[in-house]
């Protein structure tokens, strides 16, 4: 009795509430979001699990390693050597009027080590590489050709992505240390060129306030924004939405987020560092 | 001997649409099916759910007792071993000549010598048609050589379950002759399971042992051909006959009132000409006889009492002449040549 009466109000209200009548539920606002950012997250993961399998892919590693070397090393050292020079150049001029010109080097080193040479780095490794893997896989996906793939029983994660993540987080490494060294010396020169500053004085304060951790910092951020570059490039070419025109899309996507996630990942590593680091010179 | 595939009340849908639903039947072993229906009914959708490409909401689809549909990854790409699939344009790899595009199988899941791969790959380009090409890049060739080269792939790791998606499309009618003779003869060959999924008339009337039909969000019919060609189901009646009367319109189903005109507008009792059921294609001289018809045989003449009476009668009429050695080629009328 008491089902029959709990059921008939729901009976007469049914057309309108029954689930396939019912208009579509209004999206909660940034569920989208969060979706995309739980599928990065387990495309990221299943990379990272894919690493350990074998067969490992050595000659498509080699070919993409190569190719993003290739695209990346000149304008990197194109880039870090302006870099270097307007940070010694306000740096100096800062500092020249604190009176306190002989910390420029030490100043410059550690602004171009720890921040500006991880970041050249990653901004370059995903507009210059992770574009061109995005626009690869995106091609590839609408062209059906990962869908052969894994009909053949071959996994596209570990055959494609997984090489060319291991790429980027490569060549990252690799490219921070030359640009670290070539951001370097540009504010060595410009410092002592053009404005006046001693070599000691460069020198000593370098070796002053630098230290090994600020080095092995500025690697591990080269290595986590090179996988960052990787991850999102391969995500958005793996899910490109509607056709050619969704690849296009999709490239430029992929070199947004990755450049707001590694300014936001940037940060939080730097914060961490400055936390659990003591500072040489304090 | 191919591998029994077993779908079960598979539904899938995309978003809010749904494309078809509860979809149940069983592709026999070793047996030549195609699954008709107009454009746009999900029947590449089907091809890629059964091959786990695309996963359904509900249902299962059994190979060998791993599901397809919602199994673990790995045992699903351990099944896949199993299978070759040919998509509708080829999918070949751009940036690899044929030659690799079609030896990649055999690289990634054999330990063969670089000599057998080339001995192996050779045969099959020689198998669909492709001699002298081989170093070609796919976008240097025209798409019907692009879907030859896809089925050379689909079938270089010796599959016990093909699977072609839409074989004749982009193909001339001589070619598409060719290609159901293909089909045929590699069935007779390796004996495996195939599922053809096609639009074409002709490879529908003369390549399958088995017919299913998806119109309407769901499956019409499966069964032995004669089931289907005798069928007068409007759908499959319009289909057949390639008529524009019937419940199938320009945009995928007509609606009530455009068929209730048409139905006003019949005058009385104009029959369709009879359909005329030909005769299956025979394997070519010289291959051994096909092992799945003496199965089916046995199988459809089980199944006889619970066909409709037209259906039987084909059945009966398709039997009757080849007596007791239903396997033999029948060199009647000049077909076989």
């Amino acid at each position: 009795m008491s089902l029959d009466e709990r059921q008939s109000p729901k009976g007469e209200s049914e057309p309108p509430e029954s689930p396939e009548m019912r208009a579509p539920r209004a999206p909660v606002p940034g569920l989208g979001a969060l979706r995309q950012t739980g599928r990065l997250f387990a495309l990221a993961l299943e990379v990272a699990r894919a690493i350990f399998r074998r067969p490992f892919q050595f000659r498509e590693f080699v070919e993409q390693f190569w190719f993003i070397a290739s695209v990346t090393i000149l304008p990197a050292a194109l880039v870090s050597i302006p870099f270097g020079a307007v940070i010694a150049l306000q740096v100096g001029s800062l500092t020249e009027q604190l009176g306190a010109q002989s910390f420029t080097g030490g100043a410059s080193v550690l602004a171009v080590i720890q921040q500006a040479s991880p970041l050249i780095v990653a901004l370059l490794i995903s507009g210059a590489g992770g574009s061109a893997i995005c626009a690869d896989l995106g091609s590839r996906t609408i062209r059906e050709e990962l869908d052969a793939m894994e009909v053949m029983g071959v996994s596209p994660v570990q055959r494609l992505v997984v090489p060319r993540v291991l790429a980027t987080m490569s060549v990252a490494l690799l490219l921070n240390g030359m640009v670290s060294v070539v951001g370097t010396l540009g504010g060595y020169f410009f410092n002592i060129v053009l404005q006046g500053g001693t070599p000691g004085a460069y020198l000593s304060s370098f070796s002053a306030l630098a230290q090994l951790p600020d080095l092995y910092v500025s690697e591990l951020k080269a290595l986590v924004f090179g996988f960052i570059a990787g991850i999102v490039a391969a995500y958005r070419g793996l899910n490109p939405r509607g056709g050619p025109k969704g690849v296009g899309d999709a490239v430029n996507q992929s070199v947004v987020i990755t450049f707001m996630l590694l300014f936001f990942v940037n940060m939080v590593l730097t914060g961490i560092y400055l936390q659990i680091v003591p500072p040489k010179g304090g | 001997m191919g591998i029994e595939v077993k779908v079960e009340g598979l539904t899938k849908s995309f978003g809010r649409q749904n494309i078809w639903q509860d979809v149940s039947l069983t592709l026999p072993a070793g047996e030549i099916s195609v699954m008709l229906g107009p454009s746009g009914t999900g029947k590449t959708v089907f091809l890629k759910s059964i091959i786990g490409l695309l996963k359904p909401e509900r249902g299962r689809v059994l190979i060998d007792g791993v599901d397809m549909a919602g199994g673990r990854e790995r045992d699903i790409y351990e099944t896949r071993k199993l299978f070759g699939l040919m998509f509708q344009d080829g999918a070949l790899f751009g940036s690899m000549s044929l030659f690799d595009n079609i030896a990649f199988p055999l690289r990634e899941h054999t330990r063969k010598k670089e000599s057998e791969i080339r001995r192996i790959v050779m045969e099959r380009i020689d198998i669909v048609g492709l001699l002298g090409a081989e170093g070609k890049l796919p976008g240097e060739i025209s798409g019907g050589m692009r879907k030859r080269a896809g089925l050379a792939r689909a079938l270089v790791l010796d599959p016990q379950i093909i699977l072609c998606d839409e074989p004749d499309s982009g193909l001339d009618p001589v070619r598409t002759a060719f290609i159901s003779q293909l089909l045929v003869d590699l069935n007779a060959q390796i004996d495996a399971t195939m599922l053809i999924v096609t639009h074409n008339l002709d490879i529908a009337s003369t390549v399958p042992d088995n017919m299913g039909m998806l119109f309407r969000r769901g499956l019409v019919t499966f069964g032995p051909r004669e089931v289907l060609l005798t069928s007068e189901e409007p759908v499959v009646a319009q289909f057949l006959s390639g008529s524009v009367e019937g419940p199938i319109g320009m945009s995928e189903e007509k609606d009530a009132a455009t068929l209730a005109a048409e139905a006003a507008g019949r005058t009385g009792d104009e029959e369709r000409p009879p359909r005329v059921i030909v005769p299956q294609l025979e394997p070519s001289p010289g291959l051994s006889p096909r092992r799945a018809v003496a199965r089916r045989r046995e199988r459809v003449l089980g199944m006889l009492d619970g066909l409709p009476p037209a259906a039987r009668a084909a059945i009966e009429a398709t039997y009757a002449g080849s007596g007791e050695e239903p396997t033999l080629a029948m060199p009647s009328a000049g077909s076989a040549s």
